[in-house]
């Protein structure tokens, strides 16, 4: 087991193409990292440094208590699961979990009993002398997780393990990579684009974007107190409503703070007409443009005189009606400044602040 | 419905009876020949039965050709092979020079092999050659690449190999690009030194590359004749006669037609079952994906 340092680390391709600049990270021993970002964001160049199968332009890795820079990466007590998860086509799933154990010359007798009982745990026992092509999905990905851990390492890496699987699978490979952390209480660092999978997977989340730490915070926290729009954006579905600044002002009054430039909100905190209304909010009368139905929820695309937004309800659809009045409370609102960044706020920021609403209609 | 039955047939007739006429027929037609006695001209054909067989196996110059046919394409195969595999692995990188060389080696593929046997006897020519001049240069002794039962079989295994060395090295860079990255990577996090990673990944993810070069190779060496007629004529004291330019020799200069014949039954049957072992056996022990 063993913690991860990154310090002040840098990685560019070819002529100045920085991915990653100037990055620090901490990754605590036995937690659940995940790594999450669009595309292009620098999370598998991340990962793929702390594995040793890209060097760095500038900066330190540490492991442990080891600076690893010039350490191979078959000597950094590390085990990756790959996306596509590179099994060695030729070798049958025994030969797969074996070879790295052969490598590390250990005993026939002693390589058999790992293998067989590594088998035993993801359930390949009866596949063993089966070649990779003639697996599932499922079990590829099995056999992926068997390699890894039959090495006993200090650290788990995953690539995007359950992106070739299905909706499905996929489900039930995230609850059982969940057990195996539990059990195992080894480092994992997990990358993926999907944001649901980082939130219900990781106890602490990494956002980046084009090479920058946005936040880092546990799954929640990275929910409730977004540290900046983008986090804002990501984070959640559909993402936070920002409206701008003048816009919020025509309903509510001059914002007296002067950092603030946005203000967002949540789909899921504005509230409509039909439902109990917040103590006070910003009262907004819009239009319904469409409606997505998804069962437990529905999901509003509304015009108002202070933009479109998104609104998500845990009401019955409104198939029949055109016009709503909404309301968002006050203490759901998140501000922030030109650059993105978040601002925070003692008190509510307006002049006048909007009416009181006691349970009514709103006109 | 009768015409229905009868519609497909129709349809594939054209292209049935060009391959009867043209590949089977010559086929059945050799087997025929093989076992009579004909001069090319005379009406008569002789009916010999297994005669010509029996002459061939007991002739001590039909054995030596065998002998030089197989050496020829044994070690045809492997350096063209070997060598082409070392050379992919040298020039399996990203850059201009190694473009260069790779189109160097490739460029005797597209000559004739007429071309190139007169570039080579030029080359090896005892008293005018290249080689010796440049054997000389280093104060070495001239070498009588052509013209000495001992290393004529050799030299024209030379010429092959240099031939076949660009497309095989082609081939195999692209059997090596084909390789996922990824296999490398993992290979690299389960600590695998660079021998084993070429034995346990690299060449069985080449195998069907290489297998191919090898049915490839076989066949093309088997039936080599163009150089042999051209540079050697299959001396110095038939050291370089192999199989078909015995057959050519046979039935189109001494106009031995049934025992050329045989011989072309004999060839037909080599292939056959090299083509049999190649399916059966190796390709059970050719991975592909």
């Amino acid at each position: 087991m063993a913690k991860i340092q990154l310090k002040n680390v840098s990685k560019a391709y070819g002529n100045n193409k920085k991915v990653i600049e100037d990055m620090n990270l901490d990754i605590q021993d036995g937690s659940f990292t995940v790594l999450v970002g669009p595309s292009g964001c620098g999370k598998s160049t991340t990962l793929r440094i702390i594995a040793g199968l890209e060097d760095v332009s500038a900066g330190e890795i540490w492991i442990g208590d080891q600076l690893v820079n010039d350490v191979a990466p078959g000597k950094r007590g590390i085990s990756m699961v790959f996306q596509n998860y590179a099994l060695y086509p030729t070798m049958s799933v025994r030969g797969n979990i074996e070879f790295g154990l052969e490598n590390m010359k250990i005993p026939k007798a002693e390589r058999k009993k790992m293998v067989e009982e590594i088998a035993e745990i993801v359930d390949l026992t009866e596949y063993l002398d089966k070649k990779p092509q003639n697996l599932s999905g499922g079990q590829r990905q099995r056999v992926a997780l068997a390699r890894a851990m039959v090495k006993k390492p200090d650290v788990f890496i995953f690539d995007e393990p359950l992106s070739n699987l299905d909706a499905k699978l996929r489900g039930q490979m995230r609850t059982e990579l969940i057990q195996l952390h539990k059990r195992l209480g080894t480092t994992f660092i997990y990358v993926t684009h999907d944001q649901v999978e980082a939130m219900s997977m990781g106890d602490e989340i990494v956002i980046l974007d084009k090479g920058h730490i946005m936040q880092q915070a546990a799954p929640m926290e990275v929910y409730h107190n977004p540290a900046n729009q983008f986090v804002a954006n990501f984070i959640g579905t559909p993402s936070m409503n920002i409206l701008s600044k003048s816009m919020v002002e025509e309903k509510t009054g001059t914002i007296t703070d002067e950092r603030i430039s946005y203000v967002g909100f949540r789909p899921e905190h504005a509230a409509m007409q039909v439902e109990k209304l917040a103590a006070s909010g910003i009262n907004l009368s819009c239009e319904i443009i469409t409606m997505e139905t998804l069962g437990s929820e529905t999901l509003y695309l509304v015009n108002s005189d202070a933009g479109q937004f998104q609104v998500k309800s845990f009401q019955a659809p409104l198939v029949e009606t055109k016009k709503v009045d909404i309301t968002i409370p006050m203490d759901k609102l998140y501000y922030f400044d030109t650059q993105g960044n978040r601002v925070f706020v003692e008190d509510i920021p307006f002049q006048t602040p909007a009416r009181e609403v006691r349970g009514e209609v709103l006109v | 419905m009768r015409s229905a039955k009868w519609r497909p047939y129709f349809f594939v007739a054209p292209a049935i009876i060009v391959f009867l006429v043209f590949f089977i027929q010559p086929i059945f037609y050799m087997i025929y020949l093989s076992f009579h006695d004909w001069n090319f001209i005379s009406p008569d054909k002789t009916f010999v039965g297994l005669g010509n067989f029996k002459d061939l196996l007991s002739d001590p110059m039909f054995l030596e050709v065998i002998r030089n046919t197989l050496m020829y394409t044994f070690f045809t195969v492997l350096f063209s092979i070997s060598l082409a595999l070392l050379m992919s692995i040298w020039l399996n990188k990203q850059g201009w020079m190694y473009s260069f060389v790779q189109g160097a080696v490739f460029s005797p593929h597209i000559i004739s092999l007429v071309s190139i046997a007169m570039l080579w006897m030029w080359i090896m020519d005892a008293d005018y050659g290249l080689l010796n001049w440049v054997l000389s240069l280093v104060g070495l002794e001239k070498v009588p690449w052509l013209t000495d039962p001992n290393t004529a079989l050799s030299s024209l295994i030379i010429i092959a190999v240099w031939k076949n060395i660009g497309y095989f090295t082609l081939i195999i860079i692209a059997g090596l690009q084909s390789i996922p990255k990824h296999l490398y990577e993992a290979a690299a996090l389960d600590r695998t030194p660079p021998w084993r990673r070429f034995a346990k990944i690299t060449f069985p993810m080449l195998s069907p590359s290489l297998f191919f070069l090898t049915i490839i190779g076989i066949l093309d060496s088997i039936k080599v004749f163009e150089t042999i007629s051209i540079i050697t004529k299959g001396g110095p004291l038939n050291s370089t006669n192999t199989l078909v330019y015995y057959i050519y020799e046979n039935g189109f200069i001494f106009f031995k037609i049934g025992y050329a014949s045989a011989a072309g039954v004999i060839l037909l049957v080599i292939l056959s079952i090299l083509t049999l072992l190649y399916f059966k056996v190796l390709s059970k022990r050719v991975h592909y994906q």
